[in-house]
């Protein structure tokens, strides 16, 4: 009996306690989670702590100072190069560690790792994509370079540092509720960072949906639809920018471009909420007579925030900006002479080649006459609680075939697949373009320094103290016959291939233009005089156009009158649209809150604000608007997708082919639409859908809350990790570009000078911990508009009450 | 009483060093070495290991504001007060403590010489 009972409450005790530490499908193990010693509440971060602190490090070569300002920015004070570098690893470490490993792990298609077998399929296209071996080249690159070799493994040995001497009751909150443990970090995965950037940036990709609508509408209709130039313009270059350069000579198109789309490659096109702004303002424009530089970089909008703060600085260097996670160096930022900025490009550096095999094994393909060596790479998922996946990847000298035909129901006799040919496949040193300007000093610095740059291609603004501005969409570029990739590549042509590269000098650039400003905002490169093929479509041209509209008319200009600048919420769009499409409404057949609704959007001054009503209901009716034009004409079809013609397009419909046939709806036989009834009707529609939505015209409809920007955590669902409504004007295609998940991610302001004065805010903190206080506290600061000054120290002695603690790495 | 104190005493230092299921050790070898009844054990290690975890919880919501414990009561409760998170911390720690005092003081009574 005695016995029995020990047994019995033996096995109580050690079941209640096995059960607790480990993890029951998505709960966490609970004992551990919830023990205070080891547990969350270890995450938990005192308010206002000052320190000073003394660490003795393996790997430093010299004493280190890092000291930390009121807003945790780590200001990094080394005597070489390397330990600045490790300093960077080890302090980004100290705050991100999760959101770095999360990212690298997301880029290499290692997620199953952490969640199961709900990841494999986006395991599977990160790998399909050549997301690795995208970066096995890039860590090429880097290791070929001695400068970037050495930032590189110092940057790695400071994560190491960190990651080394951590327990488990330290780790990131993250690992405790996933259940699991940081690894060590390697150099390829600030690779793999960097290839998550250029996925972001440079992925999207619609060839097939323009094949598809190619196929049903004609070459001519296509690009009368689709047209290579918008219909209003103002380009990153101004128009009338001299090239002074003799072009290399441009590839001939093949004779015959005609493809067919016989797979359905579901691409996901780029996502028009990211994008970003940046413009400098010469000398004679502003009030202290010195150059200002403006950014705001939008990206979805997540928590930990994309941006680090630092500086660095050693005896030949002191530079201030942000920094991504995970890779070494700033990214958008200054020093005391110059200050540099970034916006995408959306140059076309993804195109799909068709593949044909010789045969079933698929050991060879046709290309230029000639069968060619399929290579195979085996690609080994590991999948949390299941035995590993194993997915073997063709390749030819084009890239990875991303899809092949048993991947969907497919009916041809011929083998094909496509083959993705992609920027981010190329040997790459991005990270000596930042290494180079975080030390520029001249405007021909600038220009060395972007030679290295490949990819995602970014419009690099500049500005310096000696009262220079510049700007220049910057990347390495492939050569290409105009509209080459708009569509679905033949991959047996040798013509089809991309023809080498735009020579870098070549790249559109332009240095104090007699406008005296220079700006950008995602919008095509250059007019059409340039003489490469970039892309045949680019961002709206809206952002650009008001802040052009803006910078022209602005004298005197100031730090505080940009910062207006970059928080302006009038809807360029809606300016250019309303006009338009008001005077074709039918009102005699509205209802009396359509009436109301109209009058609204009649009297609105095209401010997006926060408590807009009119902005609500005009990004409503032209989405509306759209599919009434173009929906009957593109119908949606998931074996067959295709795409509305854009924006600008729609503009140019409207306002000059008032009679056009497409504003007939062709699903009705016996009906000739007319511009008046899809204008009215789509109002209609709005409003009476708003209504469903909010009730009656009011408050309610204000535009802030029907938009709900949100800041999300990276695990999706973590509500409590998120900042969720947050009141803020603005979106897609304004200059305060803050969406609905995406939105202005950094937004800085430098002064240029004898005495370099800075400005910046990101929404969010510095820390990545949601346990501390530094985790959202600039979140308030970014949705009022306000910047915070940045400090720049110029020695480790410069007394500054902003300083709050002290951090000294030793060997 | 002595119990008791004991497992408070020697749960907080463990868990200095060792993984938070050293409390279920503590307690197991507190009662295993001295306890009266299976009730009386049970108390000893739920109460000496709850008080412990309560105590130190409590200490760390309010030395930091209760950022954490806010945003994870969120997480599990949807509510932001802290009050069900100080609760059940105390709670899951303590029924380790229990239980495995309870098998100390259940094995123990194995190897007494006094029959039943």
């Amino acid at each position: 009996m005695k016995v029995l009972k020990a047994l019995l409450s033996l096995f109580i005790s050690i079941g209640v306690t096995v059960a607790l530490n480990q993890p029951w499908g998505s709960v966490p193990a609970l004992g551990r989670l919830l023990s205070p010693f080891e547990g969350f509440w270890q995450n938990a971060e005192t308010v206002g702590q000052s320190s000073e602190q003394k660490i003795s490090v393996k790997g430093a070569r010299e004493e280190v100072t890092i000291l930390f300002d009121d807003l945790h920015v780590p200001h990094i004070f080394a005597k070489n190069d390397f330990d600045a570098y490790f300093a960077q690893g080890y302090a980004t470490a100290r705050d991100r560690l999760w959101q770095m490993e999360f990212q690298t792990h997301a880029a290499a298609g290692r997620i199953s790792e952490l969640i199961g077998d709900r990841a494999v399929e986006l395991d599977r296209y990160n790998r399909r994509l050549g997301m690795a071996y995208g970066a096995e080249k890039s860590l090429e690159g880097m290791s070929n370079d001695p400068v970037s070799k050495s930032v590189l493994d110092a940057y790695t040995a400071g994560i190491n540092a960190y990651i080394d001497q951590l327990k488990p009751a330290d780790y990131p909150i993250e690992y405790k509720l996933l259940g699991y443990a940081p690894e060590p970090w390697t150099p390829i995965k600030v690779a793999f960072l960097l290839k998550q950037m250029t996925q972001t940036l440079a992925a999207g990709a619609d060839d097939l949906m323009m094949t598809n609508v190619r196929q049903q509408l004609g070459p001519a209709l296509t690009a009368n639809l689709f047209p290579d130039y918008p219909f209003k313009e103002d380009p990153i270059i101004p128009v009338g920018t001299r090239w002074d350069f003799t072009p290399v000579k441009l590839p001939a198109p093949p004779p015959n471009i005609e493809t067919d789309s016989s797979v359905v490659l579901n691409w996901q096109p780029h996502d028009p909420g990211i994008g970003s702004n940046n413009w400098a303002v010469g000398p004679e424009k502003t009030a202290m007579g010195y150059p200002i530089l403006a950014n705001d970089p939008h990206l979805t909008l997540s928590l930990p925030s994309i941006w680090y703060q630092v500086q660095l600085v050693t005896p030949t260097m002191n530079v201030y900006g942000v920094s991504l996670p995970g890779a070494p160096g700033v990214i958008i930022g200054f020093n005391k002479d110059v200050a540099w900025g970034v916006t995408n490009v959306g140059a076309d550096v993804l195109d799909f080649y068709k593949i044909r095999f010789r045969d079933n094994r698929r050991q060879e393909y046709w290309h230029d006459g000639k069968w060619k060596p399929v290579r195979r790479r085996i690609e080994t998922i590991r999948v949390k609680g299941k035995p590993a996946v194993v997915d073997t990847i063709l390749y030819t000298h084009h890239g990875p075939v991303v899809y092949l035909p048993e991947d969907k129901p497919f009916r041809n006799n011929i083998p094909t697949g496509y083959a993705a040919r992609w920027i981010a496949h190329e040997v790459d040193n991005g990270i000596k373009t930042f290494y180079l300007l975080n030390r520029a000093k001249t405007y021909d610095d600038y220009v060395t320094a972007l030679s290295y740059y490949v990819a995602p291609a970014q419009n690099f603004v500049f500005a310096n103290a000696a009262k220079d501005i510049a700007i220049s969409p910057n990347g390495r570029f492939p050569l290409k016959w105009r509209d080459q990739g708009k569509f679905l590549l033949d991959g047996t042509k040798a013509a089809n291939d991309w023809q080498g590269w735009i020579p870098a000098a070549q790249n559109p650039r332009v240095k104090n233009p007699p406008r005296g400003f220079v700006s950008s905002a995602n919008q095509s490169s250059t007019d059409p005089t340039y003489p490469y093929y970039i892309n045949w479509e680019f961002e709206t041209t809206d952002r650009g156009m008001r802040i052009n509209q803006r910078l022209t008319e602005m004298q005197n200009v100031t730090v505080d009158s940009l910062r207006h600048l970059q928080n302006d919420v009038y809807n360029h769009q809606a300016s250019k649209f309303l006009p338009v499409l008001l005077p074709y409404i039918q009102e005699k057949d509205l209802s009396d809150p359509q009436k109301q609704a109209l009058k609204t959007v009649r009297q609105w001054n095209y401010q997006q604000d926060t408590a807009s009503v009119a902005g609500t209901i005009f990004v409503d009716w032209i989405s509306r608007l759209e599919d009434g034009i173009w929906a009957d004409d593109f119908p949606d079809d998931a074996n067959r997708p295709l795409r509305y013609p854009n924006t600008d397009r729609t503009l140019q419909l409207v306002t000059e082919e008032p009679t056009s046939r497409w504003f007939d709806n062709v699903q009705t036989p016996n009906r000739q639409e007319t511009i008046q009834e899809v204008v009215t009707n789509s109002f209609r529609a709005t409003v009476d859908s708003l209504v469903k939505q909010h009730g009656p015209l009011g408050k309610t409809w204000a535009w802030a809350d029907h938009k709900g920007t949100s800041v999300r955590h990276l695990i999706p669902g973590l509500d409590a990790f998120s900042a969720l409504n947050v009141q803020i004007g603005g979106g897609r295609g304004i200059v305060n570009a803050a969406g609905r998940r995406a939105g202005p991610s950094w937004r800085m302001i430098v002064q240029t000078g004898p005495n370099v004065r800075a400005y910046g805010v990101f929404p969010g903190g510095q820390s990545g911990n949601p346990g501390s206080p530094y985790y959202l506290n600039m979140l308030e600061t970014w949705r009022k508009g306000d910047l915070y000054e940045l400090l720049y120290l110029k020695s480790v002695t410069e007394k500054s009450p902003r300083i709050q603690s002290t951090l000294q790495l030793t060997r | 009483m002595l119990p008791f104190l004991l497992i408070v005493l020697l749960s907080a230092v463990a868990q200095l060093f060792l993984p938070w299921w050293s409390i279920a050790l503590v307690a197991f070898g507190v009662c295993f070495w001295r306890s009266k009844t299976g009730w009386l054990a049970f108390s000893a290690g739920f109460l000496g290991i709850a008080v412990v975890w309560l105590v130190y919880a409590f200490l760390i919501h309010v030395q930091t504001d209760g950022i954490l414990t806010g945003r994870m009561a969120e997480l599990f409760f949807k509510t932001k007060t802290p009050i069900f998170l100080l609760l059940i911390t105390p709670l899951i720690g303590g029924f380790v403590g229990g239980f495995a005092g309870l098998a100390g003081r259940q094995v123990r009574a194995v190897f007494t010489a006094k029959p039943e």
